[in-house]
């Protein structure tokens, strides 16, 4: 039963009072002897702690009210396991007094995903598919698995006892193609993902139909998703990269212990940049854009099955040799059969890089990692004849392409991220600072 | 029909030698003085749970051992310290267990009510008021089993003496006339509840008789008598003449167990007793009035005695507590 | 092979092992003039004579009592309960006086001894003779408990057990004394305590079952193969020590397990079985454990009643449908 807060008569003589200032917000765990809010009277401001154990599930009068009455229910707390759902069939004993027109209006709820806001209560017994706010239930088993292969069992429909994901939901979705798990619990417009008949092949043709595996279907899922519903833009910036490679020549001969490329400069000169302006390192989430207070940047790693993009979190704090050591790990198991990486290495990140260098690609554009805004789409460094001061001149040169979300970003916004990246890239001792 | 019959201890005064005297006065002093350790040790916390102590019944178990000899076995209740003694423990081994440790005949796992002793003969120290009367019929058949002239002693209370299995175990050993020696230590207490109070026929030797059994009370503050005794009862058995029931009147001087206040009977009761039929100062005026010994080597007795409880108290002491992996070991054996 | 009762299996049994050993021998009611109250000790009389067979009164606490003390002695009883609901009244010394005096002695007393006797409800006999005693007893370190189905396992298991340095507590079932097994020959044959044998392979469902009730486990694991669900049965065997391993191992495979107990459901062999899984099988878990249980009731007389009261085969077969999501 959730447990009702009504306003407290801190002296004999109190019939009402004013919520001075909530000190727990919806969503906050309570314990008994937690101070809830503070009260005030006529004659002083006073705390009024928790008596039990559970979730503020809801304020019911906010900051600021004024003339509360005494034993008016001021806040519902949920015990451990119960849905904020119960919260809408609620009787809260009347309505509390409007907030006074000089009360400050509440703050806009933090962006707390773990907030649920009061809901319909669902049709009672039915296997409705369990919905990603609020508790799943999936039986042990199809939690594991459903772990193991990245799907989300909050958009699973179950087909077990009282909405249950099963084993055999599970087994379903990785057959028929199920929504992936989004890296940032970010609501995501998913669309089935129905396989099309395959067409029927032309006539004469030789071909082999090869399944598609899990971490393929959820590749070509999300791309596609990502292509029609992100409205990319394309910038692209060359940088001359030929002091980086003497600097990195020097490192690299001053000690056996790491061995820098020219992609960890590119990942130390994006996430300096990054730290620099925070516009680009953001989400879209429909009402509001999220800036990430962290810089955790996704490198593409090509695997045999497909791509993954392992996380160098707090990439802006960490050394050239740190961030060079750690991608190699991450690379390094990202490549092994199966894959050791685990969901929490490769899922998340706010920025990403895709470096086909390697292969002497000079420049493309990639397409973006939802949630995050932009990624990074680096060419191969090459000698090109350029004009410096009006002669014809020789120099390498790299050129990098930032897809970026429209919705997020504008183009101001990306050609300045790109002019500070060309600064760090061609003065990389300034990446030192 | 075996018919039950109670000495008369006038005129029945069986004679003892010197020697046998001083033998059980230095057993019956040693019995004594480790109960009193044991009391002093359990008042300062050395000892836990139950302690039940013998003292003022030393008489008893003293006379009926003896008159037994190697492969005879012995089988008691709770009260068992100085049955552990007398089948030969090591009194610094039995200390230990009482207090917990390594050392303990247990190895610290049984405690007060829970020792044994193979090598000795001694199969326990049982806690469940009576279980170790068919437990001593089982003994006896397994000597009846293997046709040797063994013979196997259970010792009760006067309150074991009214539990259905008592009946049950003399019925049995009855009906196949099993080398069982019945032992009731009839200290007038049932914890609190004196014989008058539990019992309509308070002749506990005649408890057999139904069954068939014969039996005999004796004076259990005598250890002389005792002895007598338990030398007819002996010879009753390994002549093939099947159990027998020992009543032997006694007094235990303590509470039922450290804890017991004792509220059921006046102290002069306990005085009386004490003064006029201590079982270690009948020997005592038996050895003097022989002149088997004088004050002088009685005072040395009680030296080496002395010297004896206080190495086990000390031992018992000093022994580790078990290891932790004991915890696990002897639960089944392999 | 040879194709015998279980009755005949646990007589030759206790005869090959008192033929090779002079210490084991045989007391309880009605086990010798009588030949068994319910024939398993036919013949053990004329072939071993009075001293090893021997008939008690009627007096469970004294004669389970008087073996306990004779095996203390080093001898290798056998104690017949004519039923153990009788050895409610002995329990004491199963409990107090054998399995506990190696642990309280330090390892210096050792109790080999066998109880024996028929378990659970035999057929319309009612509340005070039809009770299974197998987690009673399965509760108790120190004691071994059995509880065989087939006649080779009666066999195996009885020579083991009599063999064994513990005390064991061997649970029979009286419906099971007339029905044929095929049993191997020859006196060397036993069978390990504390090994479950997977009678039957599936990959669906664990249906975890001792004595009769794997019986019955079978007849519901062929409806259920009808149906298109593949059942795999634990027969247990050795209640304690619990074969885990073999548990485990059927329930990571299937994912889902139903127990199976004449039993009460409360504190019960299944309810140990589930917290096994639960603890150590948790993420290979797809349904919650099933337990078929008997009624929590004393056991009724009237022959519908009775039937209601007693795990039956349909209630095997809804168990495991349930916990396959396809009731």
């Amino acid at each position: 039963m959730p447990v009702r807060v009504l306003m407290p008569a801190l002296s004999p003589t109190m019939t009402e009072g004013n919520i001075a200032k909530w000190h727990k917000k919806e969503g906050d765990k309570v314990k008994s002897g937690d101070v809830l809010a503070e009260i005030e009277t006529d004659k002083a401001t006073m705390e009024i702690e928790a008596v039990d154990e559970g979730v503020l599930g809801k304020i019911v009068v906010p900051d600021g009210t004024q003339g509360v009455k005494v034993n008016a229910v001021i806040a519902v707390i949920l015990e451990a396991g119960e849905a904020a759902s119960v919260l809408a069939t609620l009787d809260l004993g009347g309505a509390a007094p409007a907030p006074a027109a000089s009360a400050p209006a509440p703050a806009a709820p933090a962006p707390a995903p773990t907030v649920a806001a009061p809901q319909a209560p669902a049709p009672a017994m039915t296997a409705a598919p369990a919905v990603a706010q609020g508790r799943v239930f999936a039986s042990p088993l199809a939690r594991r698995m459903a772990e193991q292969s990245g799907l989300d069992l909050g958009a699973l429909r179950g087909t077990g006892p009282h909405g249950r994901v099963v084993k055999a939901d599970i087994e379903a979705a990785m057959v028929s193609g199920a929504p992936a798990r989004a890296p940032m619990a970010q609501p995501m417009a998913t669309q089935a993902f129905a396989a099309a008949p395959p067409p029927p092949p032309p006539p004469g043709v030789a071909y082999e139909d090869v399944p598609a595996n899990n971490v393929r279907r959820i590749v070509a899922q999300r791309l596609q998703e990502s292509k029609q519903q992100v409205p990319h833009f394309y910038l692209t910036i060359d940088c001359e990269i030929d002091a980086l490679l003497k600097v990195r020549k020097e490192l690299n001969a001053r000690s056996e212990a790491y061995k820098l490329s020219v992609n960890d400069f590119v990942v130390r000169a994006s996430a300096l940049a990054l730290r620099k302006l925070p516009k680009v390192n953001a989400s879209w989430l429909g009402t509001a854009i999220r800036y990430y207070k962290t810089v955790d940047i996704s490198v593409a790693v090509a695997i045999d099955d497909g791509l993954v993009t392992p996380i160098l979190r707090n990439a802006d704090q960490k050394g050239l040799a740190a961030l060079s050591e750690e991608m190699k790990g991450l690379a390094a198991r990202a490549r092994e059969k199966p894959m050791k990486l685990q969901p929490h290495e490769y899922q998340g990140g706010t920025f990403s890089i895709s470096n086909l260098g390697m292969y002497g690609i000079k420049q493309f554009e990639a397409i973006i990692n939802p949630p995050q805004a932009c990624i990074l789409a680096v060419g191969a460094g090459e000698q090109r004849a350029i004009v410096k001061d009006g002669a014809l001149a020789i120099a390498t040169m790299m050129s990098c392409t930032l897809s970026v979300d429209h919705r997020v970003v504008d183009g101001a916004g990306g050609a300045e991220f790109l002019k500070v990246f060309k600064g760090l890239i061609e003065d990389p001792l300034t990446m030192l600072l | 029909m075996a018919v039950a019959k109670k000495k008369d201890k006038p005129g029945g005064v069986p004679e003892a030698t010197g020697e046998e005297l001083l033998g059980y006065y230095r057993q019956m002093l040693l019995l004594r003085r480790f109960e009193e350790k044991a009391g002093q040790m359990y008042g300062m916390g050395l000892i836990g749970g139950f302690c039940h102590l013998y003292i003022g019944q030393e008489a008893v178990a003293t006379g009926i051992q003896r008159a037994l000899g190697p492969g005879d076995s012995v089988v008691t209740g709770y009260r068992c310290h100085a049955h552990m003694l007398l089948a030969g423990a090591d009194p610094k081994a039995v200390m230990a267990e009482l207090a917990g440790r390594a050392g303990g005949v247990s190895k610290g796992k049984g405690g007060s009510m829970h020792m044994f002793t193979k090598k000795g003969d001694f199969f326990g120290g049982h806690g469940i008021v009576g279980a170790q009367v068919p437990l001593g019929a089982g003994l006896a058949l397994a000597h009846w089993y293997r046709g040797n002239d063994r013979v196997a002693v259970s010792y009760f209370g006067d309150g074991a003496s009214n539990q259905g299995q008592v009946f049950e175990a003399f019925n049995m050993a009855a009906l196949w006339r099993l080398p069982a020696i019945f032992v009731i230590e009839n200290n007038q207490y049932a914890m609190g509840t004196s014989l008058q109070r539990s019992t309509a026929v308070r002749d506990l030797y005649r408890r057999g008789e139904a069954f068939g059994l014969e039996g005999q009370q004796v004076d259990g503050m005598d250890v002389v008598a005792v002895r007598a005794a338990a030398d007819e009862a002996v010879a009753h058995c390994r002549a093939g003449h099947g159990p027998i029931v020992l009543e032997v009147l006694t007094y235990r001087y303590r509470g039922h167990s450290m804890s017991d206040p004792a509220k059921y009977r006046s102290k002069e009761e306990v005085a009386r007793v004490r003064a006029e039929r201590d079982p270690i100062e009948q020997v005592r005026d038996r050895l003097i009035e022989g002149k088997h010994a004088g004050d002088e080597a009685l005072k040395e007795i009680e030296k080496e005695i002395k010297a004896i409880v206080n190495e086990a108290a000390e031992y018992a002491q000093n022994s580790p507590e078990p290891d932790a992996a004991e915890l696990y070991t002897d639960v089944y054996a392999s | 092979m040879a194709v015998q009762t279980v009755r005949e299996a646990l007589r030759d049994a206790m005869a090959e092992e008192m033929r090779a050993n002079p210490d084991v021998f045989l007391m309880g009611e009605e086990v010798a003039e009588y030949q068994g109250a319910y024939k398993v000790s036919q013949g053990l009389l004329q072939e071993f004579g009075a001293k090893r067979v021997i008939d008690t009164p009627i007096t469970e606490m004294g004669f389970a009592g008087v073996g306990t003390g004779a095996a203390m002695m080093g001898l290798r009883p056998i104690v017949e309960f004519m039923t153990f609901n009788f050895a409610m009244q002995a329990i004491d010394h199963v409990l107090n006086s054998a399995a506990k005096t190696l642990y309280m002695s330090g390892g210096e007393l050792r109790c080999p001894i066998v109880f024996r006797g028929p378990n659970g409800a035999a057929a319309r006999v009612a509340a005070q003779h039809s009770q299974c005693y197998a987690s009673w007893y399965g509760h108790v370190p120190g004691l071994r408990v059995i509880a065989p189905w087939s006649a080779a396992d009666a066999k195996g298991l009885l020579k083991s057990a009599i063999r064994d340095p513990n005390p064991v507590v061997f649970l029979e079932n009286e419906l099971l004394y007339g029905q044929s097994f095929e049993v191997p020959e020859g006196a060397d044959f036993t069978v390990p305590i504390g090994k479950a044998n997977v009678v039957r392979q599936g990959r669906d469902v664990t249906i975890v079952a001792f004595s009769i009730m794997v019986s019955k486990a079978m007849q519901a694991a062929e409806k259920l193969a009808a149906q298109g669900i593949e059942a795999e049965i634990v027969d247990l065997r050795t209640i304690r020590p619990l074969d885990t391993e073999t548990v485990l191992a059927s329930v990571k495979k299937t994912n889902r397990m139903v127990t199976c107990e004449e039993g009460w459901p409360f504190a019960g062999i299944g309810a140990e079985l589930a917290a096994l899984v639960m603890e150590r099988a948790f993420d290979h878990l797809d349904a919650p454990v099933a337990r078929v249980t008997g009624k929590d009731v004393p056991l009724p007389y009237a022959a519908n009643l009775e039937k209601l009261a007693l795990p039956q085969v349909d209630d095997i077969i809804a168990a495991a449908k349930a916990v396959c999501y396809k009731a």
